[in-house]
Parts: structure tokens; C-alpha cells; sequence
């Protein structure tokens, strides 16, 4: 349970801590919570040479709205997230979300960049920014670019970052008006990773669904949105028996990995049974019943 | 103030037994003062880390230590091969079975003890151990007990290959260890034979590993000038661990020192001796510097003491009114590749046989086969005394089996069989005399303060709607205070229990035990149980274990018997010493030792309330002036052989709901009744009882140590292997009956563990009652929401 050596780097700015990455590119890895890293780096899975550590970049810290986005700074701490008042008033998803996150301790410096940045398919922060439809800033020696949340899960710890980029900011619209959301998440324990959940964004017109985004954690590799349930429901009046027909297309698209949670069929029910609620809940919010 | 009130007052200030006084303990504990192994720091003191194999079955091609070896700061490399020229490369075992200390020649389970990095502190001893290159070649995995004994099955330990006897009697077949047979097996068939019903079950107690905060380690000190070695120790058993390492080393005892500081939990893990003991001390007498080892947590998991793995079938004969005519059972036990069982030595099914329980049962039989498997050694009783979780887990199954199949309420068919009160001392058909117990009223008591009547109708209405609830009894005696000696040694020491008491000049007094506290209070409860017999207040009375330079000699602490054995110790001292201070107190009172008596913390002359000489004013004369021809001072020392072990019981009642979409449990009342007779410190009492508890819904919930089929195993941190926080803990509600134990001095019997043993069962009736009604009678632990699930998928409620 002890790491390799190290050498340890903690610049201010983030141009500075992208020339360290440049210099030792692929021996060197990004420092954020370390609440992923440090457990692989002490099983020693993972051996980094240089560690970057972006604590003291105050730029990347913070929850602001700006022309009319939420903007959040990657470093930003799950704690934040869920004491912060804008989230609660204008997506609410995402402190509730937060509060299912490991434990207090993990929350208290965990950051939603590099719970999203892990590419681990467990890990929350992933669905719901597909189910949010978040645009992710990374910058690089070459500039900036924005990813969507859909193109940057490519597979298990794999994601569009280049081993020399950061990802600064996240930026997600507000709810919209007759919207509501909502996360299922079914854990063993406090401080768990998902056995299966999930997240939906509806949004309803009296009884009749407008749109819907519906997303899952844990149930392939990685965080996915399943559309065809999606489809099910948008346009359509809302029943039990459409949410069930929405959740059975769920249970279609997942492809779980075996693990002490569960096989594959139990997961992939709970799949089904976390987006059946989570529907509900979300209609109920929107204004529905 | 009249003189009732006055006793009355200087009783309480005593704060002596009865008294839910806090725990002297906890102001150190609360502020991060403990002492642990791993908060002491010797000068000069090197780190020891464990080279381990990823492989169940191998053979050990070669070892290379080279690069280890050139690594700065690394200061030896240790393996078999140099252990061996000491005749420490294997050692002895609690079960009279040997255990490689390092692989020699081949590993036997996954994470197995290859060679130790000994380096100057512990982050350069992990990259040396690194760079340790082992070359192994894997040989085929034997996991599934059920299999150990095939023909083609793979051969575990090639040392005993042709040896007929593994320590334990005659065995089979190369991986089989022993056969372990009591009761009347004839009288036994023929009760099943003429039974008008009969039920047969499977009882599974899976692996699990008993957990405490604290890993294992040792620091080891060896000083080569005077030939001492000192060694720092998480051992529940200093004194037999100071034996076993004289019997190792040939150091004589005087000269070898184990101490056990503050003990983060123990619950059975901190038992036995482990290789990585054994090698921190060789290499400190080597190297001739202290040398440390500490496990992480996932070595703890993964290789010190698992707990349990027992693969019974059950059976009981009864007849058509539900009383129990026979019990038959007969298990596999897993010990894994060593036969490293924690158990007095002659007992290797350690006290199964308590499995008659609460209930008068004519005749029963049980055997036990032992094998070995690729997996850690072992077992341990966790929070229980030795194999009794098992065999409470077994009839307490069983009888709600028989229950579901003649149609009887559960709680009934209990009353149709308990033991009556009348009948104590009780012969159990397996040999034991239980000392006490009166269980009906300890039932009625339970079943109004939990309206089971209305619970189930409550449930009758749930089952109509398709909702599942289940009620669990469990209603349990357990065998606990190891132990007589004619019957318990370990390694041929009985096990007996010790106090000295000093008293000093000025009436304080300091006491020390050969048993060692890892939580349970000892500091507290021992200086109550003084202060009520001496008089003297227990703020005053200061208690020390865990140093064998300096506490008597003691077995230690597991098995509940600190209370039995121990406490009684510590009471027939206290009573030695007050018979002295009583012919001290007549003759500073000019009186004959006959004509005073004793009240509360004085001695008074029969008749004249006046006349009194307090302990306090005894204990200063006992330094000066004492009658003619007795000795000075006011100590003694007292080694109890307990005449019989103490029968604590308890009634317990469990309601789950339980979520039919996703599997997950939810406790909603736990009630729990327990009996250990007179009680010294009632909330001591209550918070064994809540922990016991606690580690009940652990192992009966969550907790299982699992491999796949080349036994890998799998989830050994604590991210799978469950300790439920106070998050997933239910809410506990405590209740008790005293019926005093004949034989202890105190009247007292052992409960830390009778929450475990009790609860585990208690979980299971629960969960497995939500079903009933579907016609199950069995689902295996632990009762995870996927394994719940399950069950309710099979079983099609779900929709
Ligand atoms: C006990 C426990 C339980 C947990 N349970 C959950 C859970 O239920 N749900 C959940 O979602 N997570 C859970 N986690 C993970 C936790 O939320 C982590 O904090 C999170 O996954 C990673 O964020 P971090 O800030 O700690 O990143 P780090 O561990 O520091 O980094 C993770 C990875 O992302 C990279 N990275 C970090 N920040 C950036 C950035 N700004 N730009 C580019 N790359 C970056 C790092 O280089 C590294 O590769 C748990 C962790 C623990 C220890």
C-alpha cells in the first residue's frame, strides 16, 4: 500500500502546469482530489514518474453563471458542488447527485474534473453530464478546445484528454422551465460505487413528455445514454406501463461487468428498476404526476 | 442520615459492581493517546515488508534477492532457505499441525509469506520487496472443499504426503486433516429411523475474516549483549505467545518480554502466531536491531485468520408436536492450507458440540471433517467462543425448519422444547452441564415488548399485498469461559486465568491480569469488581495486562472468558486479600477476627457500629502494624481453574422489510434479551452487546471472503468486504434477565459474544422468514440485496 517514488510538481497557473506536462508527457499525470490516482498509485497500478499537482490553480476552482451557462471549474470539490446555491436553484441534479458520492471525506476534495477525467465507468459524474448534455474546456500547449459530454467517454479509463491537456471547465445550461431530473443510484454501502444507476432529464408538457435524456453509470463500460428508451417516451403521453417499456429498453443497451455487486442479470434489472424510478421521480418534479 | 442511606452512599462512591460507570479507558482512546505495536518506536529500529504470492498453488522456481538486495537501505532479504539452518522455515500450530513461516519450495494460497524485506523504514522495505524476482510454476488450484477429497484432486501439502496423521488423528486422503465425531452415532440413526417427521437442511457458514481497526504486527527487539529479546505484540495471548517463541528459540522464557499495548479489536484475528511475527523477530536477533511489521489492511484480509467455513448439512427428528427427538449433523470444515485452527488443543471441532442449544434434546451426533484447500489458513473464532457461531447457527436454522414444515409458529415450537428451568444443571446429550438458565420467561419477556402476535398479522396482511417482511427468533445458549483444565490447554498449558493485587499503604491498589483487553473495558470492569470486594473506590484501582515481565501468567482474551475465568481471578484475590485485612482489622479493633464483619469498605465489630476500622486505615497497618506472626503488606496472587464453563443465553427478535425490486434488506427493529448472569458494568454490557451486533449484521448481511476457481481472491479491501458503518447499522434495542452462574464467584458469566453468536442467526431467520411463505426454508449467506434478489427473482415476486 506504498507508492513508487515520485517527484512532486505544484505549479499556480495553468500554462505552468502544461509545460510540465509537456516536458515529461506520458510520465507524468495530473494530481486533482487523488481520491482515484492515489489508491492506484498505492496498489502501484499505476506508476507516474511526475505528479502535477493543480491544487493551487485558483482559476480552476468555482461555480459561476456566465451568458447564460453554469460554469464549473474542474477542481471544484463535490462538497462544493453540493453547498453551492446556484446548483441547487438551477440544477439541482447535480448536488443531489454529489450527496451519493462516496463519503465525506472523499467529497471534501474529490473534484468533478477528475471524477469525470478518470473515464471510470463506476464513477457518477459521467452520466450526469451525459444526461446534462455538458461541454467539457480542455486545454492544451495548442489552446483550448470544447468536448461534449457525448464525445468524451471512449471506453473504461479512456476519454478524449490528451496526457498533456487539463480539462479547466465544465459548462452545463440550467434546468429549463416544466423540467425535471433526477439520479437513482442503488449502492451496497454508504461510500459505494453504483451497482447500477441512473440519471433522467425530462421535460413535460401537462402529462405529455417533451424531451428526455436518460443515462447510466456502471452498467457497460462506460457511462452511456440509452436513446431508444429515451425514445420511447418523448412525445408521448406518460404511463406506467411506458415507463416500464422505457426501462426494458434500458435493460436492452446494458452490458455490465461482472463483480462483487452483482452478474450481469441482476444488474442489468437494477438498470431497469434505478430508471424506472428515476423517471418518476423526474416527472413528478417537472410538474407531472 | 440514616444508616441504609449511608450504606448506600458509600456503595456508590465505590462505583463497584453494578455500576454503569464510564470507561476509565476512554478519555485515552477518545483523544488519540492510545499506545498501539505501531505507535512504538525504538531507536535504530528497521521495517520488515513481506514479499507475497500472487499464486494459490505454485512452485517456487527460484528466487532472486539481487536487486533487492542493492537497493540502498535495504538491510537483509529473508526466505525459506534462510530460515531453515534454524529449523524456523516451518512452524508448530494451535492444532498440532506445522505452518511454513516462508513458502518453502512451493505456495498454498494466494498472498502466502515468500520472504521479508527488512530495510530502514517502511517505504524503501515495499520497493524492495518490489524488486524481490520470484519464478514461479502454477500447479492447479483446489478451491471447492466438496472437492478436496477426490481421487484427482490436487495435493496440498506434498510435506504429509504417505503421513497418516496430521496432528489431529487419522486421515483419509492427502488432504484430508481429521475426523471429529461426538455423541451416539447408533442411538442417533435410530431416533431418525422411528421419527414420526424429519427435516434436513443445508447450514453454510461461509468464510469471512474477522476485522478489528488495528492490523497485526510485532516489533521485535532482540538485545545481543544480555540475550533478551522484547517483543511488541497485537496478540490476545501474550503469555502463550511468550511460551511459543521460548519453545521456537530455545531463548529462555526470563529473558524473552511480550507486551500488548492497547489492542485495536482482536475478535479472534489476533490469536494465533504469524509468519510475519516469526520474521521480524529472527531478523532483529540477526541484525541485532529492532525490526517492525505491520500488515495493511489487505494483507490482514488476505492472509491472517479467516473465521468460519463450515459445510454442514443439518437434520433434526421430532415428532408430530414439533419436540425434538435427535439432531444429526455432519460439515467439511475449510481450514486452507494450513491447519492453523484456534482452538484448545484437543478440541479440533473446538466446542461444536454445544449445537443442542436452548432445547432438551435426547440424543444427537455430529461429525466434522477437516481438509485443506488453497486458501489462508486458519480459522479463528470470530467474536465467538471456538466453532460455537456455527453450531448456534445450526439448530437455531434447524428449529425454524421444523417449525415450517409441521406448520408451527416459531416462537412456539421454542417453548414445546427449551431446557425447563427446573432441569438445571442441566446434561446436554453431548456431554456438557450447563450451569444456568430459565429461557420461557426470557422469551414471553421478548415476544410482548415486540407484539410479535401483532407483528404477525402485520406480515399475514404484507404477504396478502405482495409486500415481504420477515420475523427472526433466535433463542440461544452459548459455552463460553474456557476453561476447565482438565478438559482445555493449550499446548498443554490449562487454561486457567490469573490477578495479583497489590493494595497499597494509602488504601489505592493496582492489579494486574494475565488476560488482555482489545476493547472490552477491562480496565473498568476488573476495578469494579475490586472495589466492590475491597472497598475501595475503582477510580483508585489501577489494572495492566498485556506485559508478561510483569502480569502473571494468563491465556488471554477470546472465548468470553475474561469475565468467567479472569473475573473470577480477580474476585478470589480480592478475597484473599480482604481475609487478611479482616485479621488485621480485628486486631487493630482488639477484637478476634470472628467478631467483625464486613460493610460495604469496612470492617465493624459485630454489634457496635462505632467500632470500625475503614480498608483504607487496614491498608496502612498492613505496612506497620500487623498481628504477631503474619506477614507485611496486603497482595496476593490468584490462579482460577474455572470448575465448568458458564452458559450465557439470549432472546433475540428481528423484523427486515425487504425492497422486492431491488433485493436490499432493511432491519427495522432488532431487539436483543441477553442473560450473562450478574452484570458488573451495565453499559460496558450494552456496548459489547451493540458491537456484537454490529459484526452480526456484518457477517450474516455482507461479509465473505470468496476466490474464483484458481483462487484468486477477491475483494479483500475494505471497498468489498463489508464493515457496515453507522449508516447501514440498524438501531438496537437491549433487554436482560439475570440468572446468576452457581459456580462463579460472581455469579457472572462471558457476553461480548453472545451478540455475534445470537444475531447472526437471528438475521438469517429473518430474512429467510420473509419467504416462508413461498415455501423456502434456506438461503445461504450473506444476505447481500443481489443474493436477496435472487430469491425473490427465482421465485418470481418481482413482478
Ligand atoms: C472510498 C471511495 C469511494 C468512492 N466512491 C465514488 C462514488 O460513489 N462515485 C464516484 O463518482 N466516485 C467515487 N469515488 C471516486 C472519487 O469521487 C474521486 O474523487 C474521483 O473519481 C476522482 O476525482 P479526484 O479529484 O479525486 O481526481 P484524482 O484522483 O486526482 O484524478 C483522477 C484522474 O483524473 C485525472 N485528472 C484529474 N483532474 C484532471 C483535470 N482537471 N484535467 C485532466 N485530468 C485530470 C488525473 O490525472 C487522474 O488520472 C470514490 C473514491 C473512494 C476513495
Amino acid at each position: 500500500m506504498i507508492p513508487p517514488s515520485f517527484q512532486y510538481h505544484a505549479p499556480s497557473s495553468v500554462d505552468d502546469a502544461i509545460s510540465i506536462l509537456t516536458q515529461y508527457g506520458d510520465e507524468a499525470k495530473i494530481l486533482a482530489g487523488g481520491h482515484s490516482l492515489l489508491p492506484m498509485m498505492k496498489l502501484r497500478f499505476a506508476e507516474p514518474e511526475h505528479l502535477v499537482d493543480i491544487n493551487n490553480i485558483d482559476s480552476l476552482k468555482g461555480i459561476r453563471e456566465e451568458n447564460g451557462m453554469i460554469v464549473i471549474g474542474a477542481m471544484t470539490s463535490e462538497s462544493a458542488l453540493i453547498a453551492s446555491a446556484l446548483l441547487q436553484e438551477k440544477c439541482p441534479l447535480l448536488p443531489e447527485a454529489a450527496k451519493l458520492i462516496a463519503d465525506p471525506q472523499v467529497r471534501n476534495r474529490g473534484t468533478i474534473g477528475g471524477d469525470i477525467a478518470h473515464g471510470d465507468p463506476g464513477n457518477d459524474h459521467p452520466a450526469l453530464m451525459l444526461a446534462l448534455d455538458a461541454r467539457f474546456t480542455l486545454v492544451g500547449p495548442n489552446g483550448s478546445r470544447e468536448v461534449e459530454a457525448s464525445d468524451f467517454f471512449l471506453g473504461t479509463f479512456y476519454t478524449a484528454l490528451e496526457a498533456d491537456e487539463i480539462m479547466t471547465e465544465i459548462r452545463i445550461a440550467p434546468q429549463a422551465a416544466n423540467t425535471g431530473a433526477s439520479y437513482h443510484k442503488l449502492k451496497r454501502k454508504t461510500g459505494d460505487f453504483a451497482t447500477a444507476a441512473a440519471a433522467v432529464v425530462i421535460e413535460m408538457s401537462g402529462d405529455t413528455c417533451q424531451s428526455a435524456r436518460i443515462s447510466l453509470t456502471n452498467l457497460a463500460a462506460t457511462a452511456f445514454r440509452a436513446t431508444e428508451a429515451e425514445a420511447v417516451l418523448v412525445g408521448q403521453t406518460i404511463s406506467d406501463e411506458l415507463i416500464k417499456q422505457a426501462a426494458a429498453k434500458v435493460m436492452e443497451a446494458c452490458d455490465p461487468a461482472e463483480d462483487l455487486r452483482g452478474d450481469a442479470e441482476y444488474k442489468t434489472h437494477m438498470g431497469g428498476e434505478m430508471t424506472r424510478r428515476a423517471i418518476k421521480d423526474a416527472i413528478k418534479r417537472a410538474g407531472g404526476n | 442520615m440514616s444508616a441504609a442511606e449511608d450504606t448506600l452512599e458509600r456503595q456508590d462512591q465505590l462505583q463497584g459492581i453494578g455500576c454503569s460507570r464510564k470507561r476509565k479507558e476512554d478519555p485515552r482512546f477518545i483523544q488519540g493517546k492510545g499506545n498501539y505495536v505501531d505507535d512504538v518506536k525504538l531507536p535504530g529500529m528497521l521495517c520488515g515488508a513481506i514479499v507475497r504470492s500472487p499464486f494459490a498453488h505454485a512452485k517456487i522456481v527460484s528466487i532472486n534477492k539481487e536487486k533487492a538486495l542493492a537497493l540502498p537501505g535495504v538491510h537483509a532479504v529473508i526466505t525459506a532457505d534462510d530460515l531453515k539452518p534454524l529449523g524456523l522455515h516451518w512452524m508448530p500450530t494451535l492444532a498440532g499441525d506445522t505452518q511454513a513461516v516462508l513458502a518453502d519450495e512451493k505456495v498454498a494460497f494466494q498472498q502466502q509469506e515468500v520472504a521479508m524485506v527488512v530495510a530502514d523504514d517502511r517505504y524503501i522495505a515495499a520497493d524492495g520487496a518490489e524488486l524481490v524476482e520470484v519464478e514461479y510454476e502454477v500447479l492447479p488450484a483446489l478451491v471447492d472443499p466438496h472437492k478436496a477429497m477426490d481421487d484427482d484432486a490436487p495435493i496440498i501439502r506434498d510435506d504429509l504426503v504417505g503421513k497418516d496423521e496430521a496432528g489431529q488423528g487419522k486421515r483419509t486422503h492427502n488432504n484430508h486433516i481429521f475426523t471429529w465425531d461426538v455423541g451416539d452415532k447408533d442411538a442417533t440413526d435410530r431416533a431418525f429411523d422411528n421419527a414420526e417427521v424429519t427435516v434436513r437442511e443445508e447450514i453454510l457458514n461461509p468464510r469471512v475474516h474477522p476485522s478489528p481497526l488495528e492490523t497485526c504486527g510485532c516489533v521485535a527487539s532482540f538485545d545481543k549483549i544480555n540475550g533478551a529479546l522484547t517483543v511488541y505484540i497485537t496478540s490476545q495471548a501474550p503469555h502463550i505467545v511468550r511460551t511459543v517463541i521460548t519453545l521456537l528459540s530455545g531463548i529462555a522464557e526470563s529473558k524473552v518480554r511480550v507486551i500488548s499495548p492497547d489492542i485495536g479489536g482482536g475478535f479472534g484475528n489476533k490469536v494465533g502466531v504469524y509468519p510475519g511475527y516469526v520474521v521480524a523477530i529472527v531478523s532483529s536477533i540477526v541484525l541485532g536491531r529492532p525490526v517492525k511489521w505491520i500488515e495493511s489492511r489487505i494483507d490482514n484480509i488476505s492472509t491472517t485468520a479467516f473465521a468460519r467455513d463450515y459445510h454442514g448439512i443439518g437434520e433434526l427428528a421430532a415428532d408430530k408436536n414439533g419436540v425434538i427427538k435427535a439432531l444429526r449433523f455432519s460439515a467439511l470444515a475449510d481450514h486452507g492450507a494450513f491447519n492453523a485452527h484456534a482452538q484448545p488443543t484437543k478440541w479440533p471441532a473446538g466446542l461444536f458440540s454445544i449445537c443442542t442449544g436452548s432445547y432438551d434434546i435426547p440424543v444427537a451426533y455430529a461429525r466434522v471433517d477437516g481438509v485443506y484447500t488453497n486458501k489462508a489458513p486458519g480459522g479463528v473464532a470470530y467474536r465467538c467462543s471456538f466453532r460455537v457461531t456455527e453450531a448456534v447457527y445450526l439448530i437455531e436454522r434447524m428449529i425454524d425448519v421444523l417449525a415450517q414444515k409441521l406448520d408451527i409458529d416459531k416462537a412456539e415450537i421454542r417453548r414445546r422444547n427449551f431446557i425447563k428451568a427446573e432441569q438445571f444443571p442441566y446434561q446436554s446429550a453431548l456431554g456438557w452441564e450447563y450451569d444456568s438458565g430459565n429461557y420461557l420467561p426470557a422469551l414471553e419477556k421478548v415476544l410482548e415488548a415486540c407484539d410479535y402476535e401483532g407483528l404477525r398479522k402485520e406480515q399475514a396482511e404484507k404477504r396478502a399485498k405482495g409486500e415481504l417482511m420477515g420475523i427472526g427468533l433466535c433463542t440461544f445458549t452459548e459455552i463460553v469461559g474456557a476453561g476447565p483444565s482438565k478438559a482445555c490447554d493449550v499446548l498443554g498449558v490449562g487454561m486457567f486465568d490469573s490477578c495479583e493485587i497489590r493494595v497499597h499503604p494509602t488504601g489505592s491498589a493496582i492489579a494486574r491480569m494475565g488476560t488482555i483487553t482489545q476493547g472490552q473495558g477491562h480496565q473498568t470492569t476488573y476495578a469494579q469488581i475490586i472495589a466492590s470486594e475491597l472497598g475501595l473506590s475503582s477510580d483508585d484501582i489501577q489494572i495492566e495486562e498485556g506485559d508478561t515481565d510483569t502480569a502473571p501468567y494468563g491465556l488471554g482474551t477470546y472465548g468470553s472468558r475474561s469475565t468467567p475465568v479472569g473475573g473470577a481471578a480477580t474476585a478470589m484475590a480480592a478475597r484473599t486479600i480482604r481475609a487478611k485485612a479482616q485479621k488485621i482489622a480485628a486486631h487493630l479493633l482488639e477484637v478476634s477476627p470472628d467478631d467483625v464483619e464486613w460493610d460495604v469498605d469496612r470492617f465493624q465489630v459485630k454489634g457496635n457500629p462505632d467500632a470500625v476500622k475503614t480498608m483504607k486505615e487496614v491498608a496502612w497497618a498492613a505496612y506497620n502494624n500487623v498481628p504477631e506472626g503474619m506477614e507485611m503488606g496486603l497482595e496476593t496472587v490468584n490462579y482460577y481453574d474455572p470448575p465448568n464453563f458458564t452458559y450465557p443465553f439470549g432472546i433475540y427478535l428481528c423484523v427486515v422489510d425487504i425492497d422486492r425490486h431491488t433485493g436490499e434488506t432493511s432491519i427495522r427493529r432488532f431487539y436483543a434479551l441477553d442473560d450473562c448472569g450478574n452484570r458488573i458494568n451495565p453499559m460496558i454490557i450494552e456496548g459489547q452487546i451493540h458491537g456484537g451486533l454490529n459484526e452480526a449484521f456484518a457477517v450474516a448481511m455482507g461479509q465473505l471472503i470468496s476466490f474464483d476457481e484458481d483462487g484468486n481472491l477477491q475483494g479483500n479491501s475494505l471497498m468489498d468486504y463489508f464493515i457496515p458503518t453507522f449508516v447501514e447499522t440498524p438501531h438496537w434495542e437491549t433487554d436482560y434477565t439475570v440468572t446468576p452462574s452457581p459456580h462463579h464467584p460472581l455469579g457472572a458469566k462471558g457476553v461480548a459474544e453472545s451478540p455475534h453468536v445470537g444475531g447472526i442467526p437471528c438475521f438469517s431467520n429473518a430474512v429467510i422468514d420473509a419467504f416462508a411463505h413461498k415455501g423456502v426454508t434456506h438461503v445461504n449467506m450473506p444476505h447481500t440485496a443481489f443474493n436477496v434478489w435472487k430469491t425473490i427473482h427465482q421465485l418470481g415476486l418481482d413482478n
